[in-house]
């Protein structure tokens, strides 16, 4: 297995350099430091610590699933050396502030290197994903000590983080969760609480590999005659480590937070996955009395809008593990199709020896799929990671405005269309595909969680159908058109891709007439109830765009690209316009003609 | 004591190299290019010496096209002090870079020269052997064992027999082998560092160095593909072909 699998060079170079001008960004003083020969070694350095610590231990850690005993929970040692080496390179660190101890590299960069290690072995991936928003979140909203206390170990890779939100009775919606925390004091640390209750689902709830946990955990501080407040405006934000710290009052001490079971899962299993008791009181009694000890990050009752910026930055950073299973899927495909001979051409003589499946037609429509799919969910997600750059270090007002409505696309296109290109490769590996001797099925396994965590993809669609759409009355979304315009304009000039422009063209029509009306009467189009049908037409609207936009910047950079990376594009580009552009209609079709039937159907029926 | 460490920049290890269609050379163009492996071991080699105290800077050498500093950012990143880039652009035989960097060493003193045993471009395995003799200095070639000792270096070398180990009295050239060390690779912050870290820019003519090749390719090709094999019926037809067809015993 070499590590071009992980990401082939020039795809990354192209969509960071050629594409997306990502060296620019060094115009933004925030990003100074940044020019193309960093960028290079940076994606070397992420190349060799993927490739030599987190390739090597993928089949290994879906094999070996964490255990629980009385000590709490054991990962596979092979993890916890390859995030030592993750570490050890800075690489927790690269996005941060230097006023933190990062290197200040702005988002874009920091994705592309975290590809790698998606590719390579998402499920060890996942704990410097989380530990890094969790630190984001911490440098953001913490006040001067628990950024100190909690998110500069982060930094440097000695603690892990966690997000705990979800509850086992309360999972999308958190307006419903009954963890409480009351007030216990104040300390070094800042105000504390004392938190009470189970939250399910958590990642990296508990393992052997760091020095502590920091856990972000949501909970509803009571209000008068101890009633929780309904809805989710009670809810708060609260940092609570596994081992309490310095400068608080009980630094040393084991927190009252418990490991109360395993989850035991399809893939991604080398992430442990937890139930967790919060103050249960029995085995861990800070300070002598129990609940867990916790301290409020943000005002009280800002807290799932605070752990919005923590969940958005982790909806980009799914659409990007999306896309990197499915990038890998398709290079392994590619590889098996050019081996495996079956079959001869029509018209051949028996004698014939067979040919490798690659040249068959059919084959080649899943390849095309597939690659459709998974480099055009690279280019959406580093796509918003740029506007997010912008955004955030430059100001850029439309770039904030086009990265909120494309976020909810970015993280369902990827995760639903990079799933179906991880079940394409076990089809084109045939019966191998769907045996263990191979990385397919695992892959397929693996991505198989992305449309459901960080948001389900009909949650999805109801934040973009509701907020980025109904009540943004489209403003985000006519400035996307002009955008999508613009390309459109620049593909009429051209001689292979004006068919492809003009195809998307009548997609753009026909989602913009659609939007308009949805705005206009959100009730008559019955737009919540068909908002998974919205995303998708959207989202296929936005694929087909940024490939055209690619396939024009590969054309335009012919002279120094490799000559089979700009055909791919381009040949990619009239692949998606022919093929996929014109499902549009049939998923926005329902709203004109059956918008109430989901709504009419009764739940006896089933 | 300083070391001076010449490092070179070649199609990385990975790449499967290819042939140009003209048979003028291998291409080159869009291949990801990298340090040369063995100039990998040499640059580890000089900074386990610096930690250990044995030596006081470390001085990265390259010479080549202005990408050549790529490079020696490399080396930076990995801990060397400054690097020197001798812009030259077209191919430069052993024996110019050998002159050159005679005259490196007479500018900066160093007391080892830890050089790569050969490059993976060319496989030439000269140039630390040329510089050696240009100098006049002692040579530990194939070194899988430095030790620096008083006013010298006990060199351990790879040799077809075994083991051999040479007691060279300083200043001294060495050549690596592969298991002399496992280079480290340069972390995100050290690779930042290097940024600050000076390059002096130099040409051939600065030390006097006439850089026009003394060899003539003929042509460059694709390695004979592998032919089918055939079966054979008994160990006497084995023989047979072995010593008739093959004339190997």
């Amino acid at each position: 297995m070499t590590s071009a699998t992980l990401i082939r060079r020039a795809d990354l170079d192209f969509l960071l350099l050629d594409w997306l001008g990502a060296d620019r960004l060094a115009e933004v003083p925030r990003f100074s430091d940044i020019n193309r020969e960093t960028l290079t070694a940076l994606l070397d350095l992420s190349e060799t610590v993927a490739s030599r610590h987190f390739l090597p231990h993928y089949k290994t850690a879906d094999m070996e699933e964490p255990t629980l005993d009385e000590g709490g929970v054991h990962i596979l040692p092979e993890i916890g050396v390859a995030l030592s080496a993750y570490a050890e390179a800075g690489l927790f660190g690269q996005s941060f502030a230097h006023e933190h101890g990062g290197m200040q590299l702005p988002l874009t960069v920091a994705a592309a290197s975290f590809a790698h290690f998606l590719a390579a072995n998402i499920a060890t991936a996942a704990y410097p994903m989380l530990t890094v928003a969790n630190a984001r979140l911490l440098t953001t909203f913490g006040g001067e000590a628990l950024i100190d206390a909690l998110a500069r170990p982060q930094i440097e890779g000695r603690y892990f983080g966690t997000m705990c939100l979800s509850e086992p009775q309360a999972g999308s919606s958190l307006a419903d969760i009954t963890t409480r925390a009351v007030v216990d004091g104040e300390d070094g640390l800042g105000r504390r609480y004392r938190l009470t209750g189970n939250k399910m689902w958590i990642s990296g709830g508990d393992q052997d590999a760091s020095e502590n946990i920091c856990h972000l955990v949501l909970a509803k501080i009571p209000g008068e005659g101890e009633k929780l407040v309904p809805g989710t405006t009670g809810i708060s934000l609260f940092a609570v480590p596994k081992t309490l710290v310095v400068p608080g009052d009980f630094a040393g001490e084991r927190n009252d937070v418990v490991v109360a079971g395993l989850n035991h899962k399809m893939g991604y299993r080398g992430t442990a996955n937890c139930l967790l008791n919060f103050g249960e009181g029995q085995r861990h009694r800070p300070g002598g009395a129990s609940g867990a000890v916790g301290y409020l990050v943000g005002a009280p009752g800002h807290g799932l809008a605070i752990m919005f910026m923590m969940m958005n930055e982790a909806r980009l950073q799914v659409g990007l593990g999306a896309a990197m299973l499915a990038y890998r899927s398709h290079r392994l495909s590619v590889a098996y199709a050019g081996e495996r001979a079956q079959g001869r051409p029509r018209g051949a003589t028996p004698d014939m020896r067979p040919i490798p499946i690659i040249a068959h037609a059919d084959v080649k429509r899943m390849l095309l799929a597939q690659k459709a799919y998974a480099e055009g969910s690279l280019a959406l997600v580093l796509y918003c990671f740029h506007l997010a750059d912008l955004a955030e270090a430059a100001d850029d007002l439309e770039a904030r405005q086009l990265l909120d409505l494309l976020t909810p696309v970015a993280k369902t296109w990827s995760s639903e269309w990079g799933l179906a290109a991880s079940d394409i490769a076990i089809q084109i590996h045939g019966g191998y595909g769907y045996t263990r001797d191979f990385d397919v099925e695992q892959l397929y396994r693996d991505n198989r969680l992305n449309p459901i965590h960080e948001g389900t993809t009909g949650i999805q669609a109801i934040d973009f159908v509701g907020r980025k759409l109904i009540r943004d009355k489209g403003e985000a979304f006519t400035l996307l058109l002009s955008r999508i315009d613009a390309t459109i304009a620049r593909a009429a000039a051209s001689a292979v891709l004006a068919e492809p422009g003009r195809v998307l063209n009548m997609a753009r029509g026909a989602v913009a007439d659609m939007a308009q009306t949805l705005v206009a009467d959100p009730t008559g189009t019955g737009a919540l109830d068909n908002a998974t049908a919205v995303l998708s037409a959207f989202g296929h609207l936005v694929a087909g765009w940024l490939w055209l936009d690619q396939a024009l910047a590969a054309e335009a950079a012919r002279d120094r690209l490799p000559a089979s990376l700009v055909d791919g594009k381009v040949a990619t580009a009239r692949y998606f316009a022919a093929y996929e552009l014109p499902k549009i209609p049939g998923w926005l079709s329902p709203l004109r003609a059956a918008p109430h039937l989901l709504s009419e159907v009764r739940a006896e029926l089933f | 004591m300083k070391i001076l460490v010449p490092v070179k920049r070649v199609v990385d290890y990975n790449v499967k190299v290819r042939v140009k269609s003209d048979g003028s050379g291998v291409e080159l163009a869009n291949v990801k290019m990298s340090m040369n492996p063995f100039d990998e071991i040499a640059v580890e080699e000089a900074l386990r010496l610096k930690e250990a105290g044995k030596a006081t800077e470390v001085i990265a050498v390259s010479i080549g096209p202005a990408q050549a500093s790529e490079t020696l950012r490399t080396a930076l990143a990995m801990g060397a002090d400054r690097g020197i880039l001798v812009k030259v652009d077209g191919v430069v035989e052993p024996l110019a870079v050998a002159k050159i960097l005679k005259g490196v060493v007479g500018e900066e003193a160093p007391g080892l020269v830890i050089l790569g045993k050969q490059a993976i471009d060319d496989d030439c395995n000269q140039t630390g052997q040329m510089l050696a003799a240009l100098l006049g200095w002692p040579q530990g070639t194939f070194a899988s064992k430095v030790v620096v000792e008083d006013g010298g270096v006990a060199v351990t070398r790879e040799i077809d027999g075994g083991l051999q180990t040479v007691k060279l009295n300083g200043p001294a050239i060495v050549t690596t082998d592969l298991r002399l060390n496992e280079p480290r690779y340069a972390s995100l912050p050290n690779i930042m560092k290097a940024k600050k870290k000076p390059i002096a820019e130099k040409t051939p003519a600065d030390y006097g160095v006439d850089v026009a090749p003394r060899l003539t390719v003929l042509s460059t090709a694709e390695p004979a593909g592998r032919k089918a094999g055939v079966k054979v019926g008994s160990v006497a037809e084995l023989v047979a072909k072995l010593k008739d067809e093959a004339g190997v015993i």
